[in-house]
This record gives structure tokens, sequence and C-alpha cells, in this order.
């Protein structure tokens, strides 16, 4: 199941070949499409040439249509897609900033690249100038640095602003597309230059515009009508990936290494106990959060825990366990990451530390002191905690 | 030998390639594309060879390259290596490798020259600024639907349309092949 991450498959230097190869893919593309030349590029702001806005419309829908259908039939996990984090407003001022680049200097960073490599002077200049004004940003940045750091949301889709399902926030931006390609050869029509007729490299009908755009719209019908996969229909989908880390009970943690998560400052902990109220009421580990089964369902609760810092672990406690097993289930295919169960619930919790003291003193066994673990041999229990600080977010422009 | 470049391809044709590979790209890698941030580490890289101390001190430097730490060895450097690999093969094999300057026929090449770098400033600057190049925030975000990366990309259309007419001189009638 999609995405795999070529650097653990591959090794360090086998992924950064893949990286070289899908970077190849990229460079064609843009060249093919003439963004090595920037007078194409500007003339998308004086709406004689309307390449930019075409190319980059028909990319992004593609590759959406592509992503969320293969996610709807379940082939990709779109949870663990790292989608770039929102910082709206600095985002937007970055924009326009960029935009004034874009129309004095004729390129943006990665078409300036392009056009280095195929040796044009301007495109070269203006890479040497995106390298230095990088630096000048980050000379800068002290002075503004709240600012920057402002308006900040992990991952916020526009299909979650809207308040649609993505199918149907799918839909609607190939249709808006669309009509912004309508709009842009009716534009490019009306202010072409006379004289500068239509040439383009191979023959293209209206037919095949007409082809072309309802394969679009078709799929991503398509892919609204199969609906994006919920946490039931995914677990069935992914639940040969994830299984074996039940079955072998490789996330199944014994209270003593509980204790030491808890009494680690380093790691963000969050404990959830899933058992009735009442039991809850009776004892629980202190810090833990009283919940429902059917919390794990609902997307704003796991929303918050799919954004923990890469150090966070979540411990999930029941009465038995089908119902932690099945909250995990949930959570993992939501993209929860270091999700662990504690071994029997809260069953061993009063055996094991019931009578014990430190220096002849009792402790409070809701909140056992990390001295507590001395109590007990060194191999009283197997480590299973292995917390994976993939980052999942940011990519590969920051 | 001369060489009678090749026209580029229907833009529609070249944006479905475009979107096959950002495809790719997520699938294989868990992200998108980019350029913006290997570009800044290029310049970590070359500040850290004359002034280690200075990359250590500000945060957004040291996070690429603090002590030891080697700004190049990122999977981001290696995408920008095969960009330019990949934007010289296709201008070689369609006649497009020609050492020139693409500019507007009202100015010098030299002013050319000057704007561009000018325009690069601006535009390194403003990538930093929004935390991603147009290929990484526009392209990838918004293929992945991130709100974000929406605002973003209308804004850098907002910004470049404002400021055209201004600059008509630069580009004023661009050729068109």
């Amino acid at each position: 199941m999609l995405p795999i991450d070529v650097i653990a498959v591959l090794g360090k230097y086998g992924g950064y070949a893949v990286f070289v190869l899908i970077g190849i893919g990229f460079g064609v593309s843009l060249e093919l499409a003439g963004f090595g030349d920037s007078r194409r590029l500007a003339a998308q702001f004086y709406l004689k040439d309307m390449r930019v806005l075409k190319t980059m419309f028909t990319g992004i829908v593609v590759a959406a249509l592509l992503i969320f259908l293969a996610a709807a039939i379940g082939l990709l996990d779109f949870a663990q897609i790292s989608v770039t984090q929102t910082f709206l407003w600095p985002g937007i001022i970055g924009g326009l900033i960029m935009g004034v680049g874009f129309i004095v200097g004729g390129y943006c960073p990665g078409t300036s690249l392009v056009s280095a490599a195929s040796f044009k002077i301007d495109g070269l200049f203006f890479l040497v100038g995106t390298i230095l004004g990088a630096g000048f940003f980050g000379e800068s940045l002290p002075a503004f640095d709240d600012f920057w750091n402002s308006s900040f949301t992990e991952r916020y889709l526009v299909s979650d602003w809207l308040g649609w399902s993505i199918g149907a926030t799918l839909f609607a931006v190939t249709l808006m597309a669309l009509v912004m390609f309508y709009g842009a050869e009716k534009t490019e029509e009306f202010f072409r230059t006379k004289g500068t007729g239509k040439v383009w490299s191979w023959k293209i009908t209206r037919r095949s515009y007409i082809y072309g755009a309802s394969a679009l719209v078709f799929t991503a019908l398509l892919v609204w009508v199969i609906g994006q996969p919920d946490p039931v229909r995914k677990w069935n989908l992914m639940e040969s990936r994830y299984s074996a880390q039940l079955s072998s009970r490789d996330v199944f943690i014994h209270p003593l290494e509980y204790v030491k998560t808890y009494n680690d400052a380093s790691i963000k902990l969050v404990t959830l106990d899933l058992r009735l109220e009442d039991e809850f009421r009776n004892f629980h580990l202190t810090g833990s959060e009283n919940v429902k089964p059917e919390d794990f369902l609902d997307p704003k609760f796991v929303v918050l825990l799919s954004q923990l810092p890469a150090q966070g672990v979540v411990v999930l406690i029941a009465s038995n366990d089908s119902v932690s097993t099945q909250a995990w289930k949930y959570l993992k295919v939501q993209g929860v990451n270091n999700v662990y169960i504690l071994e029997n619930g809260l069953r061993d919790w009063n055996t094991i530390f019931a009578g014990k003291t430190i220096s002849g003193k009792p402790f409070n066994i809701a909140s056992p002191p990390s001295e507590v673990l001395q109590l007990f041999p060194k191999d009283a229990f197997a480590p299973k905690i292995k917390i994976s600080t993939k980052k999942r977010s940011g990519g590969l422009c920051s | 030998m001369k060489k009678i470049p090749k026209p580029y391809k229907n833009p529609y044709f070249a944006g479905a390639i475009l979107g096959v590979v950002l495809f790719s790209a997520y699938a294989l890698t868990h992200s998108g594309l980019g350029a913006s941030g290997a570009i800044s580490r290029i310049h970590v890289a070359i500040t850290k060879l004359i002034w280690q101390s200075h990359v250590d001190a500000l945060s957004t430097f040291a996070v690429m390259g603090a002590g030891d730490t080697n700004p190049l060895d990122h999977a981001s450097v290696f995408l920008l290596i095969g960009t330019f690999l990949g934007g010289m093969v296709s201008a070689f094999l369609n006649g497009r490798l020609k050492v020139e300057i693409f500019k507007g026929p009202q100015i010098s090449n030299v002013q050319r020259l000057i704007f561009a770098l000018i325009g690069g400033l601006i535009m390194g600057y403003g990538a930093r600024f929004a935390r991603g190049c147009t290929s990484g925030q526009a392209l990838s975000g918004g293929a992945v639907l991130s709100l974000g990366s929406w605002a973003f990309m209308f804004s850098v259309f907002i910004g470049g349309y404002a400021v055209a007419y201004f600059v008509r001189r630069l580009w004023a009638e661009p050729k068109l092949t």
C-alpha cells in the first residue's frame, strides 16, 4: 500500500537516487511546458500566454485526482501523506512578495533551475538571486519571528474549511479548473499579439480537448461517488499491514514501561482510558483522560492525536483487549503515530504496585515515580515503545 | 551544427505529465515536489564554508547546518539535482540547450540580468517567507487540497498582476513563437 518511504526501503542512498529520478521527471515536465523561458512565464501576467495557469492547474488536478482516487480504492493511505503545514498569513504575504519577484525576474525557483540547466544566463542570475534572497530572509527573520510563526494549522484542507467531503471539493476544484482553462483560452485569443498565432507541437483538435475534460470530470465524479474510506473500511483495506503488530503483541506495553514513559520528560504522553465512567472515577492514572470507544471515529478528536509532536506517545487503557485493539486500529488507520496499549488494562496494576514502598514510604500508585522501577529487576519487562519520529509535515520546501 | 528549437509541448499535456510526476513523488516519498528548501540549503552550505558560527547562531540556518550537520545531505537537494538534470536533458533533446538570454525586446542584456538577479532576490526572500516555492507550496500543497497552499497560490498571482503593469517595459511585446 502506498505511500512507501523510499529511504526506509532502499536505504539512504538508494532513496536519494529515487529523488533524483523524480527530480528528472519534474525538470523534464517543466522544460517541456516552456517554463525555462522567462518570456513565456511573464506573458502570463500580460494575459498573452496563459500556459503557467494551464500547466499548473492541470498538474494540480491530475495529481489530486490520482491521489484521492488511489485513496478511495484503498491503494494509498492519505493519512500518511505529508500535507504542507498552513501558516496562513505568512503564506499570503510571502506569496505576494513572490508574485513581485516572479514578474520582475521572470522565473520562480524551480523554473529558474530548469532555465539555468538549459544554459540561459538570465535563469542562472535569477537562481543566484534566490540563493542570496534565502540568505537575506534568514538574516532578517529575528525581526518578525512571531508573525512568521503565526496563524498556524497543522493539516487544514480546503474541504475542512468548506465543510464538504473531499470528493465534493475535488469535483468543484476540477470544474473550477476547466472553467479557468476555458477563460484562459478566450483571454489568450483576445490579447495575443497579432501575427503570432497558435503553433503547437502536435495537432490537437477541439474533440480531444472535450475528451480530456470529460475524463477529468468523470474521474472526479468517480472519486466523489466512491468516497474516501472511513476508519472501518480503511482497517479492512490495511489490515494486512498492521495486524502483525497486534498478533505479535508488539504494541502491548508492560505497566512498568508505562511508568518509565510517564516519568520521561522528553516524551509527550497521552493516556486514554476507555473504561466505564464509574470505573474511571473509582481509580485512574494521573493525567489520563476518560474517553468512549466512539470518540475514536470522531475526526475532531483524532486530529488532536495525529497532531502530537514527534515525541508524542498515545497509550490506551481498557478493561479488555477487544476494546483497546479496536481503538488502536482506528487510530492507526487515521495516521496517529506511536499508539500503544497497556497490557491487561489496569487489572495488573494493583498486584504489581500494591504494598511496594520507596525507602520505606508508600507512594501514590496512580502516578508512580521513576524510583519505582528500581524495585524490579531490569528484565521485568521487554521494552516495546519505539518512537517513530518520522516527521510527516513540512515537506521538501521548508 | 545549428539545431532549430522544437516548439514547447501543449501546456495541458505538460501539465498532465507534471501531475503524474507529482503523484509519484507523493506515492514514493510521502511528500511532494519542491525547490526552494534545497536552494536555502545551498545558501547555508556556502555560508558554512566561510562563517560557521553565523550558521550556528541563526535558528533558520542552524536547523540545516549547525555544527557537523551537512546541509546538503538531504533528499530535497537530490530532488534539485534531478530537476536540473531533467531540465538539461529535455532542453538537449528538444534543441533548446543553448547559451542565451531571454528578455523583452526593449531592454539590454545587462539590464535583463540585473532585473533577473533582483527578481531572484525577491523571490528567494518570499519563498522562505511563505515556507515554500511555487512548486512546493502551490503545486504540491494544492494537489492535496491544503487550504494554506491555495491561499498562497492566489496571492502569488495577485502579487504578479498587481506589479505587472509597472514593469511592463521589461517584457513588452514578448516574442511568442
